[in-house]
């Protein structure tokens, strides 16, 4: 690596083997001359070890799964200690032989996978059935914990929420489908040549379908399970929550026909929809934000719990800035820019991700079976997502000719969202600590788990993003890509698939086959970071071709493969998708509930007994 | 007995995080909103849209383009290939509402999967040019990943005027005999790309780019010349100014551009008639698309290492030229708009 000047093929190796020894490398150089700018730029270095911070997350898992799979398969080792053991054996009688045999039998017996089953419940005062937390028949599948479903639940409510789910499920798949769609037109872009097939149609629709029918819709879900559950009241109306529902549906369903058919409200990005399609997706949080409002007021305890915070607080902010972004008067000009900015970053930080932690707040300690690491934490979190994130909407026109005061507040602001952010992450962490084993034992610890190493990463990158140099190389690349599917993948869908693989199996007692959700969950995150990584790669190289002057079509070529990566990436995105989907379909609607079993389960479950009571 | 404690009056919660929330919004979008559009005209130079263009507009706002194509020229050294000077916000005045229905056209964009197209109606003058290139892309950039769309094309068999019929390369075409005629819709929307230029300063004065970017290496192949120039790397430039339309293989496109290859003007050992025509642009044939001036755009020695390049590739075999050489000619010509070396 002792190049002095740096061609187009060094950099690439050059970045690739930074990103694979950036921690070897470090001590084995130390007298390494400066590797051109680029590298040496501090914002860079930041970017890299936030992905290493990723890879090296997911690595963890994987190792320890490999290794519990390796353990699983080995017989144990029986060392012969003195030559005695041999010894004893060829001189042991017939009988004595035989009754060793039997012994050994007795003692290997282990039932079948069907022998404890049958229609009725298992008889297990010790709770030894349910413990049983390894199959040696299959050792390549961790056999993880049961979920204790819920005994209390208003099953009209419980019809609500998975409405909710389902319908967010539909538009997942269908959104993720259209995205992949769209991806695969980077890599052959004559595959058909439908006007409502056109990659500049089907972009908004891939956008706005999983932004306000997936995430939204999900997250309202979630929502209505969560408020009435910690205010201790019932929800104030089922009725609106319905309404909400199908206002959000419709939106969605009419603004994707009217993107298909080229009925474009202005090409800002979020803002695609015509208002009279996205008044409907308003009027639904608006349903629900006072929905959640009336279930607060009736709450039976004094303090209403944090998530309700975040929850009631996201919604009253979307309604806020839904309502910004389409009124008129401000828009003339460069004055829709200032909005755009606004709206496309508060869509993101107020609505989507203050939603997501409050239902964290709730689905974390839930699963994990332990209080959140610290409240106070929390509330400085809250506060200061309010003051710092709505402050940095501009940092999406860093150079434009925009007011330089306001792309240089967004710029301050992006940089102190580093303390909500390490609030949040902390107060995640801390929450997991002495836990490892449970995450291992949980199919959906590990989604939550990625996604608090996802909000950290896709943050920090965001607020690194910012910076005016990393602008120069990055700002208008695929790395503006990878960067918003760190945040809305990684960060949101992560989190929700998490709270829902919490939470489904509880309202009616049945459990997804936890193979398929491995599937779903190993899938999504390789996927994900062949996504990522391809990105960010392709557009830093992008980036260098501009400022270098070089041909523009010259970093389209250079794309070809980062844009196949990409593709491949997307595909395994999808196909978790379609697991996931059968996965919720299965513990909502399919067959009967189990039979409600004879559960005496262990103490440290009192925390979830009492809860679900 | 009503508590003040944020957390357990949510009446008081809620009240604080709205306002709050609409108090900070109106400090960082509404106000600024306000004032950059209380504060804003076109330049007395701009051009207001045709009917036709706005309509064009309506074309290029709904078919998506924006998800790709930026119309932004930042203040940085690395944009300068967009635009003669930065953008500001006059040159963004005119964007308003486009309809009841529809929003303000957001056509600053975030994405440069495609050129950015401040300039493109400079930089492309040619409606042939546009009119092949929308229909399919390929057809005249081979590496292009850009929709083609032909749903703004109808196939029309007779009575078409004479003139309007694109001429499709046959790989790009069905086979049979069609005539492949632009929609209105397409003829709008090629006025739009035509119209987009930025408005010359009143005074004349440039405003500056910051110089942000490393030296161009890849432009300048690195060792100077003995004059202390650089030496200009013609091939690079002519694929950034001029491949678009005479490809790379320097044939052209038959009955849309000329070729270079084996080109009479280009082979020619007096090469003033070829420095006039880069420098002015060319437009006496009908069968053949615009070629636009490069007068203001590329400086004498970027011409020269232009000419050097066409004159000794695809099988061309004429003498060098020198910047001196094209100065001559410059000088030669009319004194008109400012050019490149001169700034």
């Amino acid at each position: 690596m002792k190049t002095s000047r740096f061609s187009h093929r060094h950099r690439y190796t050059l970045l690739a083997a930074a990103l694979l020894l950036a921690p070897a490398g470090a001590g084995a150089q130390p007298a390494a001359p400066a590797e051109g700018p680029m590298l040496a730029q501090p914002a860079v270095l930041g970017m890299i070890g936030l992905l290493l911070v990723i890879v090296l997350g997911a690595l963890v898992l994987l190792v320890g799964r490999v290794a519990a799979l390796v353990r699983g398969t080995q017989p144990p080792s029986h060392e012969n200690v003195d030559g005695r053991f041999d010894e004893t054996v060829t001189n042991l009688t017939a009988a004595q032989l035989e009754a060793i045999l039997a012994r050994r039998q007795a003692q290997e017996f282990a039932p079948d996978r069907t022998a404890l089953g049958g229609t009725q419940g298992p008889r297990d005062p010790q709770g030894l059935v349910q413990r049983v937390a390894i199959d040696v028949h299959a050792p390549w599948f961790h056999e993880k914990r049961r979920t204790i479903p819920f005994s209390d639940l208003d099953p009209q409510l419980t019809t609500l929420v998975a409405g909710f789910l389902l319908c967010a499920a539909f538009w997942l798949v269908l959104g993720t489908s259209v995205g992949w769609y769209a991806g695969v037109k980077f890599v052959s872009p004559d595959v058909d040549h439908l006007a409502a097939l056109s990659f500049g149609r089907l972009r908004p629709v891939h956008t706005n379908m999983v932004f306000w029918g997936w995430s939204s819709l999900a997250m309202l879900g979630l929502g209505h399970f969560v408020v009435p559950r910690t205010n201790n009241a019932p929800l104030f109306s089922r009725r609106w929550g319905w309404w909400s529902l199908g206002l959000i549906n419709a939106s969605v369903l009419l603004g994707s026909l009217c993107l298909l058919n080229g009925v474009n409200n202005g090409g800002g990005e979020y803002r695609e929809y015509i208002w009279p399609v996205m008044l409907l997706f308003g009027v639904g949080v608006a349903l629900a934000s006072a929905n959640f409002y009336q279930t607060i007021a009736r709450r039976t305890t004094e303090e209403f719990y944090i998530s309700n915070w975040y929850i009631l607080a996201a919604t009253i902010w979307g309604v806020v800035l839904t309502v910004i972004g389409y009124l008129p008067w401000y828009q003339n000009g460069m004055g829709e820019t200032v909005i755009q900015g606004y709206y496309m970053h508060m869509g993101v930080g107020m609505w989507f991700m203050t939603f997501t932690l409050g239902l964290m707040y709730y689905f974390l300690p839930m699963s994990l079976n332990k209080p959140i690491y610290s409240y106070s934490l929390g509330v400085l979190a809250f506060w200061t997502q309010l003051l710092f994130y709505t402050m940095i909407g501009t940092h999406h026109f860093i150079f434009s000719p925009l007011p330089w005061w306001l792309q240089t507040v967004a710029i301050v602001f992006s940089a102190g969202m580093v303390i909500p952010v390490l609030a949040g992450t902390i107060n995640f962490l801390m929450t997991f600590r002495g836990n490892r084993k449970r995450v291992g034992d949980s199919y959906s610890l590990p989604f939550l788990l990625m996604g608090v190493l996802f909000y950290f990463t896709g943050s920090f990158q965001g607020s690194l993003q910012a910076l005016r140099y990393t602008n120069l190389v990055w700002h208008f690349t695929d790395f503006n890509v990878a960067h918003s599917h760190i945040t809305m993948y990684g960060i949101i869908s992560f989190m929700l698939w998490g709270c829902i693989y919490t939470m489904a199996p509880k309202l009616r007692g049945r459990e997804p086959r936890q193979v398929l959700v491995g599937v779903h969950f190993w899938f999504a995150l390789v996927g994900l970071l062949a996504y990522v990584v391809a990105l960010m790669i392709g557009g830093t190289l992008k980036g260098q071709s501009w400022m270098a002057g070089e041909p523009f079509i010259k970093s389209v070529v250079l794309m070809a493969p980062f844009w196949l990566w990409r593709a491949i990436g997307g595909t395994f995105m999808l196909l978790a998708h379609f697991v996931f989907f059968y996965n919720l379909v299965d513990m909502l609607l399919l067959g009967k509930p189990a039979a409600a079993a004879v559960v005496t389960p262990s103490k440290s479950q009192a925390h979830e007994i009492l809860e679900s009571v | 007995m009503k508590s003040w404690s944020l957390y357990k009056n949510h009446r008081l919660f809620a009240g604080t995080v709205f306002l709050g929330f609409l108090g900070l919004s109106s400090l960082i979008a509404l106000q600024p909103a306000t004032r950059v559009q209380a504060d804003n005209a076109p330049l007395p130079t701009a051009v207001a849209l045709t009917p036709d263009q706005q309509a064009g507009m309506r074309v290029f706002i709904g078919e998506g383009c924006v998800a790709c194509h930026t119309q932004q020229v930042r203040n940085i050294d690395m944009d300068k290939t967009w635009g003669g000077r930065p953008g500001m916000p006059a040159d963004y005045a005119w964007r308003q509402r486009l309809d009841v229905w529809r929003a303000t056209p957001s056509v600053l964009g975030s994405e440069r999967t495609g050129p950015d197209l401040t300039e493109v109606g400079v930089r492309q003058p040619s409606d042939l040019w546009h009119l092949l290139h929308l229909y399919q892309p390929r057809s005249v950039v081979k590496e292009s990943i850009m929709p083609a769309f032909p749903w703004l094309f109808r196939d029309s068999t007779a009575g078409t005027p004479a003139g309007l019929a694109l001429h499709v390369p046959a790989a790009y075409r069905e086979p049979g005999n069609h005539t492949i005629v632009p929609t209105r819709r397409a003829q709008q929307l090629v006025a739009y790309l035509m119209s987009l230029k930025q408005a010359e300063l009143p005074t004349g004065q440039a405003l500056p780019f910051l110089n942000v970017s490393p030296p161009k290496e890849a432009v300048a192949t690195g060792a100077p010349a003995p004059g202390g120039e650089p030496v200009l790397d013609g091939a690079t430039l002519y694929a950034t100014n001029c491949q678009a339309c005479h490809q790379a293989s320097g044939e052209g496109l038959k009955g849309a551009f000329p070729p270079l290859k084996g080109s009479p003007v280009v082979n020619n050992a007096d090469a003033t008639l070829m420095v006039n025509i880069i420098l002015q642009g060319y437009n006496p044939r009908p069968e053949y698309g615009v070629m636009p001036p490069f007068a203001a755009k590329l400086t004498d020695a970027e011409i020269a290492a232009i000419m050097t390049h066409e004159r000794s590739s695809w099988g061309n075999k004429a003498a060098p030229v020198t910047a001196d050489f094209v100065k001559k000619v410059r000088a030669l010509l009319k004194p008109g708009p400012a050019t490149a070396s001169a700034l």
